[in-house]
């Protein structure tokens, strides 16, 4: 039976993990391979490196730690933050990377899916929304680090970057992002339903349950990071929780 | 022990690569005939289309030097695409003739769960393999594949999951073998795949 997967994501700035928490077990929490590795080691599915460099020159040791990952690391991870064309699909796939996630660049210019898509695969093309309840029973998709209302639905938008090849659609509720208090359950079953790709819920965990909830929503993934950086839940606990609730877990199995 | 990873570009091949480097091998990237001919294996990665596949061996000229090396008794392995283009034909966007190394067809998958199968499955095995060494007794192993081998049920079929069916996972004959699957990016279980599969070849 297909898994449902778990997946911690790491930001990353000058090639240093930013907000993590020391770790009994490793040295050098900051490091994202070391962390990584952390991760796989406790059978995390998938992971996710997010740049947040803010300048462009410094690109290069961005590129440097995904080459970094893919030598050591034996589970799919996923590149996101500051992709904007198809150079820096090739750059960062050519590095090793499984997947690449767009965001605002996508919006901004949608055929850049279809692009994408054609040349490496829907599998590869991770399409990231970030999503605001309007107080309408609808959500809205914001770009810019949240900072920008674009004025689309969130439901539309995923759908039409479906049609133009993703291969996933990772969704962040903002309304949940930082609250810990749950995914947006009603947006992760609207999106799982409705779609025919895999849908990875984030923002919001907070408690175990929280993983239980979004799955049986109908989330074929869950991404958190502060819950697993500050070390609130460990992976093994998690998986041997939600296998408990009879919801398939690679490695949690008897 | 001498790896040779087929370079006829085709998808990423640096994860393949990078796999095999974790086990302590040195592989290498190539197309050369003199280094494939020298390898005590050689495998056929691929992520991408059946059709660019087929026409790049045929491209570079590899389809008659595999086929006489696998004739030979070579090991070769086939990995994702790589699997699909050992079969006879295969249904992905058309009709293609592939290496015919296996017996069977690649056809996509008629299911009402989400296309493409992607992510961690669990392996079952259809007889007893040395594949199965050191592993648990259902290994989870990732996946990301719109199309499979079918029918699911003959000898050559070692491994299957489940995807609203049972879907080949493994497949091989002799010194020909298969992984629907990405070994190299299956965790622990995919290295001692690949480990069992270097003993295996290293024993001859």
């Amino acid at each position: 039976m297909l898994a449902k997967r778990i997946v911690p994501c790491l930001d990353v700035r000058d090639g240093r993990v930013v907000k993590g928490k020391q770790f009994k077990n490793i040295q050098d929490v900051d490091d994202p391979v070391k962390l990584g590795k952390f991760y796989s080691d406790q059978m995390a599915d998938e992971l996710v490196f997010y740049d947040i460099t803010a300048s462009y020159e410094k690109r290069h040791i961005f590129i440097d730690v995904v080459r970094a990952v893919a030598e050591e690391i034996n589970i799919p991870f996923t590149i996101g933050g500051g992709i904007s064309s198809i150079d820096d699909f090739h750059q960062v796939l050519r590095a090793g990377a499984d997947k690449v996630s767009v965001n605002s660049a996508a919006v901004r210019r949608p055929e850049l899916i279809r692009e994408a898509a054609e040349r490496y695969g829907s599998q590869c093309v991770v399409l990231s929304i970030d999503a605001k309840r309007d107080g309408q029973g609808s959500w809205q998709v914001y770009v810019d680090g949240g900072r920008k209302n674009t004025g689309l639905d969130a439901i539309a938008w995923a759908k039409q970057g479906v049609a133009l090849g993703a291969g996933e659609i990772c969704i962040n509720s903002m309304d949940s992002d930082g609250e810990k208090s749950g995914f947006d359950l009603a947006l992760n079953h609207r999106l799982s339903t409705e779609l025919p790709v895999p849908i990875i819920a984030s923002g919001g965990a907070g408690t175990m349950k929280d993983f239980k909830d979004v799955f049986d929503a109908g989330a074929d993934a869950a991404l958190a990071a502060s819950v697993f950086h500050f070390g609130q839940i460990a992976i093994p606990d998690l998986k041997a929780y939600l296998q408990g609730e009879g919801i398939p877990m690679r490695g949690a199995e008897k | 022990m001498k790896i040779a990873i087929i370079d006829y570009e085709i998808g990423n091949l640096a994860n393949v690569y990078n796999a095999w480097r974790r086990l302590g091998q040195d592989p290498v990237i190539t197309r050369d005939p003199a280094v494939i001919r020298d390898a005590a294996l050689v495998e056929l990665p691929g992520v991408g289309a059946i059709r660019d596949a087929m026409a790049n061996l045929q491209k570079f000229d590899l389809i008659p030097l595999l086929t006489e090396q696998v004739r030979a008794g070579k090991f070769f392995m086939g990995i994702c695409l790589g699997m699909h283009a050992l079969f006879e034909t295969d249904y992905e966007g058309g009709k293609y003739q592939c290496l015919g190394f296996l017996p069977g067809e690649v056809v996509p998958f008629q299911t009402k769960l989400k296309v493409p199968h992607m992510g961690w499955n669990e392996l079952e095995f259809r007889q007893p393999h040395w594949l199965q060494k050191n592993l648990p007794a259902h290994p989870y192993v990732y996946f990301v594949h719109s199309y499979h081998k079918t029918p699911a049920a003959t000898p050559d079929v070692i491994a299957t999951a489940d995807y609203d069916g049972p879907v080949p996972a493994i497949c091989g004959r002799d010194n020909v073998l298969g992984m629907q699957f990405h070994p190299e990016k299956s965790g622990p279980v995919g290295a001692q795949l690949l480990q069992n599969v270097l003993d295996y070849v290293q024993k001859g």
